[in-house]
């Protein structure tokens, strides 16, 4: 039975040193370790979300880049095909204006090849009609030696406005 | 890793098996008197308190303790425990070994002109604790040594060892016992200090580590320790009592780690463990006083209107109190089963051990085979026991904390349901006021 009886002695003791222990304790300990541990909670708990946002924006960066390079490579695309159809467009007009030009050139030319040919016809015409007229010269003057022939020739002529 | 664990067994077999030689011995002594062993005293002195605590491996020898008691006449006196027993050697005449006993003497203090005298008594009521020895007027002493003659005629012994009844004798004078309040600093309260400076030193430790290493995770054994603080804070206090937990979280938590070392403390048998704090009654009650009165002070006004007049059809209540009885009752068994549940199981675990390792020495006297092998089978029994002990001493402090909580946390309720009724019929009231 003396395990069963409480002793008084040690009721008191247990409760001064209890009551000591948890003084000492509520004081010093208790509260710094809880609030050591909530705030390394909370330290690791912002670590996490910081890391996941991180992580988020990473990803989100990420797609964006990918987004920009698939954007970027269109628009390389693009300018390729512009630059291809501008490139055949100056050549065209190019061509155009070369064509434009020269055939500008041989009008040009024609008109100067026609303009010499119409002068050189008409010096053509014109040496040939003083050969023609010293021709006719030589021929009249070597006809006419003669009285008789200048006669006839009167007669001739006077004949042919009386005709008229 | 096997092999090794064999050499290791078969060592401790051999130990074993050699070991009943030397007990053997001791065990018998001459053919006159056969000491058979008071297993009953030998546990209840493992269990029970004590003046003075045993040196390790020295049974004879105490490591002394003040004895505080205050006398009948009501002055106080303090003395070593020391002076309570006196060392006899005694020579066995068989083996020829020198035994110690402990024998009980009176300690006689004189004071202002006054004799007092103190004894570790031997009746049944007070055993082995001090009690202060009374004088007897003459005539009274006269009668108790006629009666104390008659009985040895009746009881065909000598005079030397006959018992008066409710009397004491010591040096041929009989007197009675008186037992003054005791305050004595036993080996109980000196393991309970010890217990309280290494729970104060196991928290400053993580403190420091906090107040050295700011927000890092402690290492090592301030980790673990604030792994438990995190476990009971975080896994019962904080999850029963939601906001209120920093209130009460102190106690329970001081609760928890006092009564885990208590527990721990007692599993290791020499000198700063080996005391069966929470194996002792008034330990546990002091705990389980405390959780009462946490709860029933701290208690809110819906935690009293329950137990006073609880949601119950009228009558249940009314003409016969039977509810409010029942929650009374219930107020002191709550905390009583707590004070006993955690007493019973680390009792019942040293308990356990202690037989276990005595029956080594009962089974003495069949002969060495026996002893042998019983020593092998107990000893592997206790050690599973004290393994099952450390987990028992863990549950124990943790059931023991989770119980506060809940308790306390039962008579923290607001509640909620009680103020919306309280609500409504304000709002019902109001236009019945203007018609």
């Amino acid at each position: 039975m003396e395990l069963f009886t409480p002793d008084f002695g040690l009721v008191f003791w247990m409760f001064v040193a209890f009551l000591l222990l948890f003084l000492a304790l509520r004081k010093w300990a208790w509260p710094v370790i809880i609030k050591s541990i909530d705030e390394r909670a909370d330290l690791i708990d912002r670590g996490v979300e910081y890391a996941q946002n991180a992580k988020e924006q990473l990803d989100g960066a990420r797609k964006e880049a990918e987004r920009y390079i698939a954007e970027a490579q269109k628009q390389q695309a693009e300018i390729l095909r512009d630059a291809a159809k501008i490139k055949t467009q100056i050549i065209e007009e190019a061509r155009n204006e070369a064509s434009v030009e020269a055939k500008k050139v041989m009008d040009a030319a024609k008109l100067s090849i026609e303009q010499s040919r119409k002068e050189a016809e008409l010096q053509f015409r014109n040496e040939v009609s003083k050969f023609s007229i010293e021709i006719a010269e030589k021929m009249l003057r070597k006809q006419m030696a003669s009285d008789e022939a200048q006669t006839e020739l009167v007669n001739k002529l006077l004949d042919e406005i009386e005709k008229n | 890793m096997t092999s090794k664990f064999k050499h290791i067994f078969l060592l401790i077999l051999a130990v074993f098996l050699f070991a009943p030689a030397t007990l053997h011995a001791s065990a018998e002594k001459g053919d006159g008197e056969k000491e058979t062993m008071d297993v009953k005293e030998i546990i209840f002195e493992h269990l029970g308190d004590g003046y003075g605590w045993e040196v390790p491996f020295a049974h004879q020898y105490r490591i002394p303790l003040p004895v505080i008691v205050r006398a009948e006449d009501g002055s106080w006196h303090c003395f070593s425990s020391a002076r309570l027993r006196e060392l006899v050697v005694t020579k066995n005449e068989v083996t020829g070994k020198e035994e110690h006993h402990l024998h009980p003497v009176p300690v006689v203090l004189e004071d202002g002109g006054k004799k007092y005298t103190f004894i570790l008594s031997k009746s049944e009521a007070n055993k082995n604790k001090v009690v202060e020895l009374m004088p007897l007027a003459a005539d009274v002493q006269d009668k108790v040594v006629l009666q104390a003659d008659s009985l040895a005629v009746a009881e065909n012994k000598p005079l030397s060892e006959v018992n008066v009844p409710g009397y004491i004798k010591v040096d041929g004078q009989y007197y009675t016992e008186y037992k003054p309040w005791d305050f004595s600093f036993t080996k109980n309260v000196l393991a309970l200090f010890i217990t309280a400076i290494l729970v104060t030193l196991m928290m400053m430790s993580v403190v420091r580590w906090y107040k050295r290493n700011n927000l890092k995770a402690p290492r090592k054994g301030s980790g673990f320790l604030e792994l438990i603080v995190e476990f009971v804070y975080n896994g019962v206090i904080k999850s029963t009592l939601g906001k209120k937990a920093p209130k009460f979280a102190p106690y329970l938590l001081t609760a928890f780690f006092f009564i885990l070392t208590m527990n721990l403390l007692g599993l290791i048998v020499i000198f700063p463990g080996g005391a069966n704090l929470t194996g002792n009654i008034a330990v546990t009650l002091v705990l389980a006083l405390l959780t009462f009165f946490m709860t029933n002070i701290k208690g809110t006004k819906h935690y009293w209107k329950e137990i006073l007049w609880p949601d119950v059809p009228i009558w249940l209540k009314c003409p016969l109190p039977i509810m409010q009885f029942i929650e009374v009752f219930g107020i002191f068994t709550k905390p009583a089963a707590l004070c006993v549940r955690l007493f019973a199981n680390m009792m019942g675990g040293h308990m356990i051990v202690i037989t276990l390792v005595l029956l080594i020495f009962i089974f003495g006297a069949f002969g060495a085979a026996a002893v042998g092998g019983v020593t092998v089978v107990s000893t592997i029994f206790s050690i599973f026991m004290l393994a099952l002990d450390v987990l028992v001493s863990f549950i124990q402090a943790y059931v023991f904390t989770m119980l506060s909580t809940i308790f306390i946390g039962l008579a923290q309720e607001d509640g909620h349901h009680e103020e919306k009724k309280h609500h409504a019929s304000v709002g019902a009231d109001v236009p019945e006021a203007h018609a």
